[in-house]
């Protein structure tokens, strides 16, 4: 199998010199869904910000679909990396939902009728297509977390990345973004906190704490590692035990 | 009707209103009348343009206080000394003021704020400007929001501001906000780059232009404009 995404050994430090990411090595591949875990200021939305060339790293190279991350690059690599960032009202800055869905593609060059296809085909999948001509303000918190996710669809990207997706979603919106993701057959890599999301929906997890990857394997593997979970500050709520819980959602095999 | 049409349409009739003569009473009569056609035309409940007129409450504070200060001679007016200058003046404001503004609510009621923005994209207000607009529109919404919130974390722990000594909290909230607001810009510019963002907001949406979309715009402006004309000359 292709991989999908290739970071290999990735440091970086603020402008302020605080050190954020010590020798970060990731391979993630396709149609793959993996868990990013860690507990705050462990350089995990340092490390999204820089798979689709927002930061610029101090050493180490990242690759998306074997295309390296480099300025010359930065389009095709922005076209193929979707972000989603974790507030969607950061992400949504249009007066129309419409429009943001739009903004990706009118930067790559679709204009008229293209672009209209495209952005009515991303707000149908993520179900929000009548609310094309809302306010994003008008939207419930969920529904606009799901026209986030398709601001990056209409980009037609290869890999997802979402920063804490399920953060003040209620549990139906959290049962809804689920089933998107397992539709959308991209790969996919899940930056969160929320170990039992992680558990739900990625087969394989990476635990990082400052700025280092601690492990990486089967998620109910490493949630069942009371050691690690410890010395990475996370943890399960109290008499959950990861190895009783159903399987992971199957990540679909791409046609 | 196009969005821009419309945009330049009520540009045209305000620069109409503004430069009509003061004195030229029968004129002002000629604007109402185009914008009660318009408002009748469109649909547009008159309750929902007047409420709008309240943005006007400063300029009338100070248009009436021109016939009280305004320079001699004075007629008497309700048994007081009122300046006939400032009368006439007080009477170009309110009435100007109050046409630009009903002009400007109708166009607010019967086009939505995105069809504004690209009517002033393709008016060829420089996108700098329209990008400015476009992201205020959207976080005034946000940020009034977040003052909210913080107002009612305020009142739960005991705060009951009444005095102007006791606006420190309110004070040092406005500020915290505009940090938070400044934090909130730089993420919001990650996240247009990341979706190829390049420093020009892109032309996401395209309105359709009716056969008789500019004909139909140009009707209210040439009746304002006709009506100037034969008052400056006449």
């Amino acid at each position: 199998m292709s991989a999908s995404l290739r970071v290999s050994n990735l440091h970086y430090s603020y402008p302020d010199g605080r050190s954020a990411l010590h020798g970060v090595t990731l391979r993630v591949d396709d149609g793959e869904r993996v868990a990013i875990l860690g507990p705050n200021g462990a350089g995990k939305t340092t490390l999204m910000l820089h798979l689709n060339g927002i930061l610029t790293p101090a050493s180490g190279s990242v690759e998306v679909g074997g295309l390296p991350v480099t300025p010359a690059n930065l389009r095709e690599i922005r076209r193929r990396v979707g972000l989603v960032f974790q507030d969607p009202d950061d992400q949504l800055f249009m007066a129309r939902v419409a429009d943001d869905v739009a903004f990706g593609p009118a930067n790559l060059g679709f204009s008229g009728e293209d672009l209209a296809v495209r952005t009515l085909n991303a707000l149908e999948q993520v179900g929000m297509s009548a609310e094309r001509d809302s306010a994003p303000h008008h939207l419930s918190f969920g529904q606009r977390r799901r026209v986030a996710l398709a601001t990056v669809l209409a980009m037609d990207p290869r890999l997802l990345v979402l920063d804490e997706p399920t953060s003040n979603l209620d549990p139906a919106a959290r049962r809804e973004l689920a089933e998107l993701l397992v539709a959308s057959q991209l790969s996919t890599l899940i930056v969160t906190h929320d170990l039992l999301y992680a558990l739900e929906l990625c087969p394989r997890s990476v635990v990082m704490c400052e700025g280092r990857v601690l492990a990486d394997g089967p998620t109910a593997e490493l949630l069942a590692d009371d050691e690690l979970m410890r010395a990475s500050r996370l943890g399960l709520p109290v008499g959950v035990d990861p190895r009783l819980i159903c399987p992971p959602l199957p990540t679909e095999d791409r046609p | 009707m196009a969005p821009h049409h419309r945009v330049a349409a009520v540009l045209a009739f305000v620069v109409a209103v503004v430069l009509t003569p003061r004195e030229a009473l029968w004129a002002f009569g000629v604007h109402a009348g185009v914008l009660v056609a318009v408002g009748v035309a469109a649909g547009v409940e008159p309750t929902r343009v007047l409420r709008r007129t309240v943005v006007e409450a400063p300029i009338v504070v100070f248009a009436l206080l021109l016939p009280v200060l305004g320079p001699d001679p004075t007629t008497r007016v309700a048994g007081m000394n009122l300046s006939v200058e400032g009368l006439w003046g007080a009477w170009a404001i309110l009435a100007k003021a109050t046409l630009s503004v009903v002009a400007v609510s109708l166009l607010v009621a019967t086009t939505s704020i995105p069809e504004v923005l690209r009517g002033l994209a393709r008016l060829r207000v420089p996108a700098l400007l329209v990008a400015i607009a476009t992201l205020m529109v959207r976080y005034l919404q946000v940020i009034a929001d977040e003052l909210g919130r913080q107002r009612v974390a305020r009142l739960a722990r005991g705060d009951d501001p009444r005095w102007w000594f006791q606006a420190r909290a309110m004070a040092t909230g406005v500020g915290s906000t505009f940090v938070r607001s400044y934090e909130r810009g730089e993420r919001v510019h990650q996240a247009m780059l990341s979706r190829s963002f390049t420093g020009t907001l892109p032309v996401t949406a395209e309105d359709r232009v009716g056969r008789w979309s500019l004909a139909l715009a140009a009707l209210a402006p040439a009746l304002a404009a006709s009506a100037m004309l034969c008052a400056a000359m006449g």
